[in-house]
């Protein structure tokens, strides 16, 4: 077991890509993540890496896209308004197959919003954001032990499907410190070796990396199936998520992030009461794992979604219930944040309005 | 000088630090427009920075833009609204880095417009990172073995640069760390505005400011900084007057 | 226990929070930490907000505190009120003038800054008052503590592990403790 360290999360996060070889950095200061630039500042010039402070998180993203076509592993981190700026890059980066990873410590929104922690950016992240027909693989840390781990991962997973990888954590996410072990990284997938970087064709052909397909031999056409294909296999591959005290849950609770960990919280709560209810939370919600649902919903009664936004993983949820059971909702934006109390509410809420269900069926 | 309160300036007590600069700026900008009569005509256009409250201070119209964007819109108020007086207001970070595009495309149009250009050599809002016109061997939070080791260039000549194009028509730098500099500052803004008044194009003043929170500096010891090491590296004068 | 750590930017309410952490940490429990940030900073008070568990900590931001260090007038004015029915106050007597005027939580009262200004180093106030808050509460083991103060300035300043150290021996010994009226009854 390596030592357990304690670190805020924004720094915890660069302690991973360090960790996993990420040796380029770009990013512009904006809270709450301002931690990841300032420590970069000092911990890539330790390890031989490069640290750029962009003029913009437009300029730090397009380093990006030049740094992984010149094939080194890394990483821009940014806050909701700054995402935005980014939009165009990550498309641009998804559309040339480049891997990299992209953080998000989110923040409320819309506009200038505030910095309080929010989960307004999921349809930016999960359904797009930029133009075109692209997918990010989306990962939800709740603890920082997940934050470290899927940092890890999230280099391998973009390099393995030539990706970009987002980590979609919020602003609490960032600042909390909490301790975690920082396991010696070890690569998830036998990586192919990077035969498409751009670093001169001395001794073979030249190499060209485009995102224009203007001529009807190479059709853009045939790239998007491509790119569909290659989602496809992720969607198959990819499942990440938490299942707790599911197996014989009335009422089912799904979270992700920090409202995750709070649920998590109400939900052991609930048992103690003698409620049967679960947690159902995805730590990749791109590609979403339907399994645990479709699995929950033998069981479950209903389901509540809690979310730091107003309705947009609900959704999802939704799409994987195929609709068969209710799906209550808590969640607000703008830098709302779900108390254990206040989901507990809705858990006996809920589970008394089963026992009603019941009650009515019977005498049917 | 007077000390009355402009009409133009609300009266509140501002969120800025003890011996920032923003606020001398803010109330020099306040008496121009009261000079001039301008208040009611004048559109103003909050930066993200630690200025972006400046709705709260200013008592004439302001809209708040993205960061970087304040040149943009500002061509675009301008350009609905020809005979309206429309001024940003802006940070070294906001104007001389993700805004930098903004700034040099709207001087090179010759945007009918003013700019106000509060250069404190740091990121103040988000806590003291490197700016653009952070110096050479200045501690941030993000150039902590100071400017110039990881190859991040020196400080941007915000006025000389801009001075090689035609569309400007007046360029000033000035300062706000002595009384003599705070009365030059308010002729120069005075000037700036009187261009955009006469039709004449861009016109932007430079102003040297304090920030001792993120300096790490007693409001003291943040004017000596003005004085001695900024003043050095960007000479007080006008690039531009035509 | 949920910890809320409050004083004027300077006083060292960061690095309390990280101490109580550390030390926790030493002793295998859970433990989460969350500082003001941005904006919350400007304008005066400073607060940090501890989580220490033997369980998984759920939720890692603090509404209601179980135990509140406040150590100045203006975080005791803002965050007596919120302390949890039975909880605890810990007051730094020096900087309080008024209150604390709640009589359902334990009281501990220890002169922080005047036991500091005796060490000669204002800046350590913040240890008196955790010195003071880890007799009465016996949260961590006061050796963890005195481990984790060690680890932070070892290295970096001897001269401060000592007078760190010194003020926290004082605390642990120059506090007064005044248990809740009828504290049970008031539990919700
Ligand atoms: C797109 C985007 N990126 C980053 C930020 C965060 N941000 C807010 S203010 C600021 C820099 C402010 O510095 P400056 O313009 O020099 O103004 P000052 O506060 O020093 O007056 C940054 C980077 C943001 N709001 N939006
Ligand atoms: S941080 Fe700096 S620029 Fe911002 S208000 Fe304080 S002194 Fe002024
Ligand atoms: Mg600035």
């Amino acid at each position: 077991m390596s030592e357990k360290i304690l670190l805020k999360g924004n720094e915890l996060l660069v302690e991973a890509a360090i960790e996993a070889d990420c040796r380029f950095y770009a990013g512009y200061p904006i809270t709450p993540q301002n931690e990841v630039p300032e420590r970069m500042s000092w911990r890539m010039p330790q390890v031989g890496g490069v640290f750029i402070q962009a003029e913009s998180e437009i300029a730090a993203i397009n380093m990006l896209f030049g740094a992984s076509a010149a094939g080194a592993r890394c990483m821009t981190s940014s806050s909701s308004p700054g995402i935005s700026l980014k939009q165009e890059g990550i498309s641009y980066i998804a559309a040339a197959e480049l891997p990299c990873v992209i953080v998000n410590m989110q923040r409320g929104g819309p506009g200038l919003g505030n910095i309080r922690a929010s989960q307004g950016d999921y349809f930016q992240s999960v359904k797009g954001g930029g133009h075109g027909d692209y997918r990010l693989i989306v990962l939800t840390p709740a603890t920082l032990q997940e934050l470290y781990d899927l940092t890890l991962n999230a280099f391998d997973y973009a390099d393995f499907y030539r990706n970009p990888v987002m980590i979609l954590g919020d602003g609490i996410l960032g600042q909390m410190a909490e301790p975690a072990e920082a396991h010696p990284y070890r690569p998830l997938f036998n990586l192919p070796p990077k035969d498409y970087i751009l670093d001169g064709c001395r001794g073979r052909a030249p190499r060209v990396i485009r995102t224009l397909f203007l001529r009807p031999s190479d059709s853009l056409v045939q790239h998007n199936l491509r790119l569909q294909k290659k989602y496809a296999r992720m969607q198959r591959e990819i499942s990440l998520y938490e299942e707790f005290e599911t197996a014989d849950a009335e009422v089912v609770v799904t979270a992700y992030g920090i409202p995750g960990r709070v649920a998590k919280g109400a939900v052991k709560r609930a048992r103690r009461e003698g409620l049967k209810a679960g947690l159902i939370r995805p730590l990749c919600v791109w590609p979403f794992p339907i399994e645990p649902y479709k699995r929950a919903v033998k069981k479950a009664k209903s389901f509540l979604v809690v979310e730091m936004s107003q309705g947009q993983f609900i959704e999802d949820v939704k799409l994987a219930l195929e609709c068969r059971r209710p799906v209550a909702f808590l969640g607000k934006g703008g830098g709302w944040y779900p108390s254990e109390e206040e989901i507990l509410e809705q858990i006996r809420h809920l589970a008394a309005a089963c026992l009603k269900g019941l009650k009515t069926q019977r005498k049917a | 000088m007077e000390f009355r309160r402009p009409k133009t300036l609300k009266n509140v007590l501002t969120h800025y630090c003890p011996g920032c600069g923003h606020g001398i700026v803010h109330r020099l900008v306040a008496e121009v427009i009261d000079e001039l009569g301008i208040r009611e005509r004048t559109i103003g256009t909050a930066p993200v920075g630690c200025a972006v409250f400046l709705y709260d201070y200013m008592n004439c119209d302001i809209i708040e833009c993205a960061h970087g964007r304040p040149p943009a819109v500002a061509t675009g108020i301008k350009r609905v609204l020809p005979d309206r007086i429309v001024f940003t207001y802006q940070g070294d970070g906001d104007l001389a880095a993700i805004g930098m595009a903004e700034t040099i495309h709207a001087a090179n149009r010759g945007e009918n417009i003013t700019v106000i250009f509060v250069n404190n050599a740091i990121y103040g809002m988000t806590g003291g990172q490197m700016a653009p016109t952070t110096l050479m061997g200045q501690w941030s939070t993000t150039s902590p073995a100071g400017r110039g080791q990881l190859g991040e260039g020196g400080p941007i000549k915000v006025c000389e640069m801009l001075s090689a194009l035609d569309g400007p028509c007046y360029l000033e730098r000035v300062a706000v760390s002595t009384p003599k500099d705070v009365l030059r500052t308010q002729k120069a803004i005075r000037k700036a505005f009187e261009k955009q008044i006469d039709g004449k194009g861009f016109s932007l003043v430079e102003v040297l400011s304090m920030c001792p929170t993120d300096w790490k500096l007693s409001p003291k010891e943040a004017v000596e900084f003005v004085n001695e090491k900024m003043k050095a590296v960007f000479p007080l004068g006008v690039f531009k007057d035509r | 226990m949920r910890i809320i750590i409050a004083g004027f930017g300077g006083q060292g309410v960061v690095l309390t929070g990280n101490l109580i952490a550390r030390a926790a940490l030493k002793e295998n429990k859970n433990v989460t930490g969350m500082v003001a940030y941005g904006a919350e900073m400007r304008g005066g008070t400073a607060f940090a907000a501890v989580i220490v568990s033997d369980d998984e900590i759920a939720c890692p931001f603090v509404e209601i505190p179980d135990a509140a260090i406040v150590l100045n007038q203006p975080s005791l004015d803002k965050f007596e009120p919120d302390v949890a029915a039975g909880g605890l106050l810990l007051v730094n007597t020096s900087l309080v003038k008024r209150g604390p005027k709640r009589e359902d939580i334990d009281r501990i009262f220890v002169p922080a800054t005047e036991i500091a200004q005796n060490l000669g180093q204002m800046k350590v106030a913040n240890l008196a008052a955790l010195g003071a808050f880890v007799r009465h509460t016996a949260l961590v083991k006061e050796e963890s503590v005195r481990q984790a103060v060690k680890d932070l300035f070892s290295e970096k300043n001897p001269a401060l592990t000592a007078v760190n150290l010194a003020a926290f021996e004082a605390g642990l010994e120059e506090s007064r403790f005044r248990k809740a009226a009828c504290s049970a009854s008031k539990k919700p």
